[in-house]
């Protein structure tokens, strides 16, 4: 997840008479479902897109500390701050695989915080709304990591290799988030007064920023279908709206909360939930730097950086000093 | 009846482990370098894993039926048994990485000698933490030579971290008559025990990352005793805020 809106530079799509020969062979290879690595041929489409949504990708799961991070002082208990201690500890986990990825495509972890950090580079719109209670916790685990892992099941398939393979490794941890996000609202809806309305507060402010992170309406987007037609991209962003809200609804009854849509409503026919359209003003005002924490976010990851860099010059300065000492030593 | 000398033990390592593990906490998502992220958070995790093994022990020794969370939570400042090193503000990373090098050079040593413990809990306890603070100990080790000697401004930074953090270092070697009974009963070493060994490898290290040892010897205490500094108060108030706000509650 947490890739939105990824261009792909191509302005339609081709079709294979179209394409040169070695183009062809590619769309080809991936047609047969076969991966492909880092130093094999691709077109520079692909290189492109790829490095966008995969840095997208990168960048969200760290800006994503942040608002968890802002819980883990005040977690209720021990074992709590256990818990999102190595939560918040494996999101980084898997920022670092995914800068990985992206770079085997010829790009550097350097220049793509440089891109994050000047604002050319967008994160997840989700993580620009403020996490105001501890059921907000609860809140992010189950719907936050629930609507991730609804985008990122089908991207273990993605035709990228490196991306396919870090993908099957982050599913599997994002599961484990998104149980321990639905334990604690569990625990919540069964605890006190206050504790209920806390929950049910958090699924309020997060229900619409939820179904936003799949992004808007693919309609006739070009990019949709390109990145469809390299299969970088398996289903519409519709498609997994629709799949996400079908597997919460039945959660949020469980807990006994109310999801905060009038139009939702089971649909007998199409046998999925009918449901109402999210506020794509907001989203387009959030994504594009006017959410309620885009700045706080962005500064805290540039203010990390900037007061960082003494340590990251140290480290490097002695990395020559120590390189310099064993060649000397060696030459003696 | 209850082993009060135990229960004060108990609550001085696990506090000390609790209030060190909120502060690397503190750092979350803002450290230097992603990777730098990932290990802080890990020590955070691991010395939060210990605090619930020390306070769920002295919850129970203690016999009054207060779990690990009860002892973290609805305690005020004053009754907290930490040292007064780790409750030191993060301010930059070289305070960080330096205030958690001076104790896990400490804490190894410690729990090395708490693996003897006759009291078998504690030698348990002690033996699972060990593994992890042996990383701790390396890493931290590694990132104070690397940066006392690196650039002019990262010596710098390092050098006034170890100035400032050396009054806080004395007070983990003081007996008191808590430490000579429990050492008496061969439950734990007396603190002024470690010392040597701990300047010897504090010694060493400083030399190779190009740092000097302060001339100063005095040492500021009182935490063992529950006379902290100002800043375990705010500290607590963060901590405990949800906790406090909902009594009884489960989570």
């Amino acid at each position: 997840m947490y890739a939105q809106l990824v261009k792909t530079d191509e302005k339609r799509l081709k079709s294979l008479g179209e394409m040169d020969p070695q183009e062809r062979a590619f769309q080809g290879r991936i047609d047969r479902g076969e991966k492909i690595e880092p130093k094999e041929w691709m077109p520079e489409g692909y290189r492109k897109t790829l490095i966008r949504q995969i840095s997208q990708h990168a960048h969200s799961e760290i800006v994503g500390q942040l608002p968890e991070g802002n819980w883990i002082t005040r977690a209720p208990t021990l074992e709590r701050k256990a818990i999102l201690l190595a939560k918040v500890q494996d999101e980084a986990g898997h920022g670092l695989y995914l800068y990985c990825a992206a770079e085997t495509l010829g790009i550097s972890r350097d220049e793509m915080f440089e891109q994050l950090h000047s604002g050319r580079a967008k994160y997840s719109s989700i993580f620009n709304y403020p996490t105001l209670s501890w059921a907000d916790i609860g809140a992010i685990g189950w719907l936050v990591d629930g609507a991730a892992i609804m985008n990122q099941v089908p991207l273990q398939r993605c035709s990228f290799g490196p991306y396919s393979r870090a993908m099957i490794r982050i599913c599997k941890e994002e599961s484990f988030h998104q149980r321990q996000g639905f334990d604690i609202m569990m625990k919540l809806c069964k605890g006190t007064e206050a504790q209920q309305k806390m929950a049910q507060d958090a699924l309020e402010r997060w229900w619409w920023p939820s179904l936003m992170m799949f992004g808007p309406a693919d309609g006739d987007s070009v990019h949709s279908a390109q990145s469809m037609a390299w299969k970088i991209k398996q289903d519409t962003n519709d498609e997994l709206r629709q799949k996400f809200v079908d597997q919460t609804v039945p959660q949020a009854d469980f807990l006994d909360l109310k999801v905060p849509d009038p139009d939702l409503k089971w649909n007998q026919e199409r046998g999925s939930y009918d449901f109402g359209e999210p506020d794509w003003d907001e989203f387009f005002q959030v994504i594009s730097g006017n959410g309620p924490c885009n700045e706080e976010r962005l500064g805290a990851r540039v203010k990390a950086w900037d007061d960082g860099a003494w340590v990251r010059e140290g480290l490097m300065a002695h990395a020559r000093k120590h390189a310099r000492r064993t060649t000397l030593a060696a030459a003696e | 009846m209850a082993d009060k000398a135990l229960f004060e033990f108990l609550t001085r390592i696990g506090d000390t482990t609790l209030v060190l593990g909120h502060r690397v906490s503190e750092w979350c998502g803002h450290a230097p370098a992603l990777e730098e992220d990932i290990a802080l958070a890990n020590t955070a995790l691991d010395l939060i894993g210990h605090t619930r093994m020390w306070l769920s022990r002295a919850g129970e020794v203690e016999g009054k039926g207060r779990t690990e969370d009860d002892l973290a939570f609805l305690r005020e400042a004053h009754e907290f048994r930490n040292y007064l090193l780790v409750e030191r503000p993060n301010e930059d990373f070289a305070v960080t990485i330096t205030r958690q090098f001076l104790f896990d050079a400490w804490h190894r040593l410690m729990l090395i000698s708490l693996q003897e413990s006759s009291d078998q809990r504690v030698s348990e306890i002690a033996e699972k933490a060990s593994k992890e603070v042996a990383y701790h100990v390396e890493r931290s080790t590694d990132l104070v030579v690397r940066l006392g000697d690196g650039t002019e401004e990262s010596h710098r930074r390092m050098q006034h971290a170890v100035d400032i953090l050396w009054p806080y270092t004395g007070e983990l070697f003081t007996d008191d008559e808590t430490d000579r009974e429990l050492s008496d009963r061969g439950i734990i070493p007396l603190p002024s025990s470690l010392e040597g060994e701990w300047k010897t490898h504090v010694d060493g290290v400083l030399s190779a990352a190009t740092l000097v040892r302060p001339e100063r010897e005095y040492a500021h205490k009182g935490g063992k005793a529950g006379v902290h500094t100002e800043h375990l108060g705010f500290l607590l108030a963060e901590m405990q805020v949800t906790h406090r706000a909902h009594p009884g509650a489960t989570w």
